[in-house]
């Protein structure tokens, strides 16, 4: 079978392409080597919370933070592009209910209690928001490692706010009934939060502890597929506004998403493969013809008119540094920039220090093609999004997702228009 | 001020001062320990792990041989739970000269070293990822030997005969009264108090650092560090302390510890224990080397590496004949530079530690004018009393019986919340480095990247720490953990580290505690 377009790579970069292009009525296969990023990052969209000092409005702060950064992806990218892929994720994931807008960016509180920048918050997180300041209660669960409020309220009060916004935090423990398990996961939890006699425990031990107006934070395991009705629950029965705090991995909201979206994808009758690794190309002179893929059985082609490489970085390995200090686009090898020679430091001794490999990835052009080294698109029917393109730190911009949601929409648009 | 008094004072928390401060204990001494650190943190806690048979040192070093041997026999009496028996090869690569085992196996039967030459398919069946082109094999009893476990066990045995250890207790100054030491003057570096302690004797068992601790007596003792790095790689590459067999030289030794397996050495002479950078070279280095023993070593993902600073002891200087052998000094500063009370034991190596301890205790019985014998060869340390040597299955068979019955902390090195909170009772420390020296938290192959956000919170909670000061301990952890990882991040390691960045940086924001500590 022949794909309009193979997307490589099943995070949100990968994701977004391939629904974008689905929806258009494009034939879209997704092979990836497993699931993406999502299930490791929250689900929060943030398109750009930090330069230098935390980012209010991303409309305001991009135009410039584009114009000192030449080699960003942002660089490629229109502020009205950006806005409009954060509209239609809005759109495309109603049962999520995403809220924000790139005019202003959220505050939320992270699990060690820094308050921080993102765009865009999935409905159950947003009356986590810090900026109009509040009275705040932080909910730990008795067996849940991966969370601790107490340290949490401690230096969110300490945290200095913009316009002088005054929080107030406190964490209660509850002790919900594990019977013999031991040692669950925020995703057992979320699963023991689908459950109506388990939230009905959980109110009545934590609305002992309420006090009036104050608005309550659990960790981010209130249900994995009915999510919404947990926390709309959780509202109604408890009367206080409810939100979560995403906390480590494997992440209970970014599992959500990736379920949203690949449920959308099957809906629009595209093709979800993971656990297949593409690792090579056949070409036609300046064309991508077909991608080769390393399935359990045997090597297998995939041909189509378009690719989108949403491969990740060195995080996801798409991108990959040898012993020898050699790093390789792992997929097709492309030229990379971004890399530091041989024998030059690759890391600065600072844990915090930016990093001479940081920003290594893929150069590409307007079409977010990637380039050769020659500064032409590497092929003329291959787009880049995601981690694998060069020039961003997103851990340390909040870029992250909206980074990938982002050029996934942007590549997806430029193949529309080229199809057209 | 405060004051403290004591028959004998040593300074130096590494496996010579701990050997020392139990040694001193059991003779029925009062005796203080003060370490400016953690134990075990300066070359103790940074070598490889290595209890040595003496093999290594049968041919160029026999004196060095004689006791390793004998030393090797008394720890696997007195200290099995330290110790897991995973044997050592020595192996002749095709980069080595054949013609050297010769030379090897004679030395080892004059100084005692228990050795048999095997075959060839026998080793390889033993150690399936030893170089196939391999062309001669010697077994000799080498072990590996867990530093902090050694070392906490003295400094708990000196405790309990009544010794008490400082540990984050630096010396200012020695006080000399005339020609004699009769104590110092010492800061609690977590609290910045200063105590004078007075001292019949003071030890200074200060190993690399000697040099400078005897400036301040007025003595000049040479110490050279001699730099070493090592790397710890993901994995049991091995199972038996695989040696190049030839003369020593660097990264021809893997030693199987734990849950890793450690590869050194580097010999450099460097002029600040305190400055030891680990260069891309040296990783290179050490990388290739061990690719000759075990190939595909490259592929395996390097975890850590780390320097220690070996303390040679520059031989010439030697004055007093009672300098034990060429493997360590004993220095008696009243013959050697007319300075009272004050004894320095340095050179040697951790399979030695306890010889050395015996002999400068035995100084300080010579300048106390008593006759008390040792008895550190065989009363055994808390836990080896069954001389069951440690087994690498030891956590998983204890969970075993009671599985999901409880939180692991860190899932790497199995440690439970509870296990975590006793350490942290324990060791009354709220830094998450010395934590991780105790338990191994964090030394698995996500270097701490999802049990030290745990810890931090365990430790908020359960030490009722302020938010600052937990904070504080979670970016000492980052950075400590960072400078043991930059120079050799690649491959997969990498893909870790980068997963840690996001959850640290990405997901949690930590970088943006520090503004206001």
């Amino acid at each position: 079978m022949t794909y309009d377009v193979v997307v490589i790579g099943a995070g949100l970069a990968g994701l977004t392409a391939a629904l974008r292009l689905a929806e258009q009525g494009q034939r879209v296969l997704v092979v990836a080597k497993g699931v993406g990023g999502t299930h490791l990052a929250p689900a929060t969209i943030d398109v750009l919370g930090y330069v230098d000092r935390p980012v209010e409005s991303p409309t305001q702060a991009l135009p410039e933070f584009a114009a000192t950064h030449p080699g960003h992806p942002y660089r490629h990218l229109s502020v009205e592009l950006i806005r409009n892929s954060l509209e239609w994720l809005k759109g495309r994931l109603g049962e999520l209910g995403y809220q924000g807008r790139l005019e202003k960016n959220f505050l939320l509180p992270t699990a060690v209690g820094v308050a921080k920048p993102t765009a865009l918050v999935p409905q159950t997180m947003a009356a986590g928001d810090l900026r109009a300041g509040g009275r705040f209660v932080f909910v730990g669960l008795r067996g849940l490692k991966d969370f601790y409020p107490a340290y949490l309220a401690g230096n969110l009060v300490r945290a200095a706010l913009p316009g002088g916004a005054s929080v107030s935090a406190r964490a209660v423990e509850l002790t919900p009934p594990l019977s013999d398990e031991g040692d669950v996961t925020s995703v057992g939890f979320a699963r023991h939060f689908e459950r109506p006699e388990f939230r009905d425990m959980v109110v009545r031990e934590l609305e002992q502890h309420l006090v009036p107006g104050e608005i309550v934070g659990f960790p981010a395991v209130l249900g994995l597929r009915r999510a919404r009705e947990v926390w709309q629950e959780l509202e109604t029965r408890l009367r206080h506004r409810v939100f979560e705090v995403p906390t480590l991995p494997p992440s209970v909201g970014g599992i959500r998403l990736f379920e949203s979206m690949t449920a959308a994808l099957r809906r629009e009758g595209a093709r979800v493969v993971i656990g297949t690794t593409v690792s090579g190309a056949q070409r036609d002179g300046k064309r991508l013809e077909a991608v080769v893929a390393q399935t359990a059985g045997r090597p297998r082609t995939y041909g189509a008119r378009s690719f989108v490489l949403a491969s990740g970085g060195f995080a996801s390995g798409g991108l990959q540094l040898d012993s020898h200090g050699r790093v390789r686009e792992t997929a097709f090898d492309l030229p990379l920039v971004g890399v530091p020679p041989a024998e030059a430091p690759r890391f600065a001794p600072g844990y915090f220090d930016e990093h001479p490999i940081a920003r290594a990835g893929l150069a590409a052009d307007e079409e977010l093609r990637p380039l050769n080294v020659e500064g032409a698109p590497a092929f003329e029917n291959l787009h880049a999004a995601g981690a694998t393109l060069a020039g961003a730190v997103p851990w340390r911009e909040a870029s992250g997702n909206g980074l990938s949601l982002a050029t996934g929409y942007a590549a997806a648009s430029a193949i529309l228009e080229r199809t057209s | 001020m405060p004051a403290l008094e004591t028959d004998v004072l040593v300074v130096g928390g590494g496996s010579t001062g701990a050997g020392v401060v139990r040694d001193a204990a059991m003779r029925g001494f009062s005796a203080i320990l003060v370490e400016r650190g953690d134990l075990a943190v300066g070359t103790t806690g940074r070598f490889h792990g290595l209890l040595h048979s003496g093999g290594r040192y049968a041919v160029k070093d026999p004196v060095a041989a004689v006791e390793c041997v004998a030393e090797n026999a008394i720890l696997r009496r007195t200290a099995a739970d330290c110790i897991e028996d995973t044997g050592g090869l020595f192996v002749t690569t095709k980069w080595d000269d054949p013609a050297f085992g010769d030379e090897f196996a004679r030395g080892c039967r004059e100084t005692g070293v228990p050795v048999e030459e095997i075959p060839v398919p026998q080793a390889l069946r033993l150690e399936p990822r030893l170089d196939p082109a391999i062309s001669r094999v010697f077994t000799v009893p080498d072990a590996s030997l867990d530093p902090w476990k050694l070392v906490s066990g003295c400094a708990r045995t000196a405790r309990e005969h009544g010794a008490e250890i400082l540990t984050y207790h630096r010396v200012l100054d020695l006080e000399r009264h005339g020609d004699r030491i009769v104590g110092a003057l010492v800061k609690n570096e977590l609290t910045g108090e200063e105590i004078r302690i007075r001292a019949e004797v003071v030890v200074n068992a200060a190993g690399a650092w000697a040099g400078q601790l005897a400036e301040l007596a007025g003595c000049k003792v040479t110490v050279l560090p001699g730099k070493g790095i090592m790397i710890a790689m993901n994995h049991r590459l091995v199972n038996t302390v695989v040696n190049r067999c030839k003369p020593p030289a660097d990264g021809d030794i893997i030693v199987p510890i734990r849950t890793v397996s450690v590869i050194g050495t580097t010999d450099t002479r460097v002029a600040n224990p305190d400055e030891l950078e680990v260069t891309q070279t040296e990783v290179e280095e050490m990388l290739d080397e061990g690719e000759k023993l075990v190939p595909g070593f490259r592929q395996a993902r390097a975890l850590r590496v780390w320097a220690g600073a070996r303390p040679l002891f520059s031989a010439e200087e030697v004055t007093d004949t009672r300098a034990v052998s060429r493997t360590h000094a004993l220095l008696d500063h009243a013959q050697r530079d007319g300075v009272d009370g004050f004894v320095t034991i340095t050179g040697g190596k951790t399979t030695t530690f306890r010889l050395m301890a015996e002999a400068a205790v035995d100084a300080v019985c010579t300048h106390l004018g008593v006759d008390r014998p040792c008895r550190t060869h065989e009363e055994p340390l808390p836990g080896s009393e069954e001389r069951r040597f440690y087994w690498l299955g030891s956590r998983v068979r204890a969970r075993e019986p009671v599985p999901q019955s409880e939180e692991i902390i860190c899932e790497c090195e199995l440690i439970t919340r509870d296990r975590l909170k006793a350490a942290m009772a324990r060791r009354a420390t709220t830094n998450l480095d010395d934590i991780r020296r105790t338990l191994r938290l964090g030394m698995g192959p996500c270097q701490g990247g999802f049990c030290i956000y745990r810890a931090t919170g365990i430790l908020h909670a359960f030490e009722r720490l302020d938010e600052r000061a937990a904070n504080a301990s979670l970016l000492d952890f980052l950075q400590e953990r960072w400078k043991g990882v930059h120079p050799i991040l690649h491959g997969d390691q990498l893909r870790q580290a980068r997963l840690d960045d996001w959850i640290f940086q990405g997901l949690l924001g930590v970088q943006h505690l520090s503004n206001d500590l």
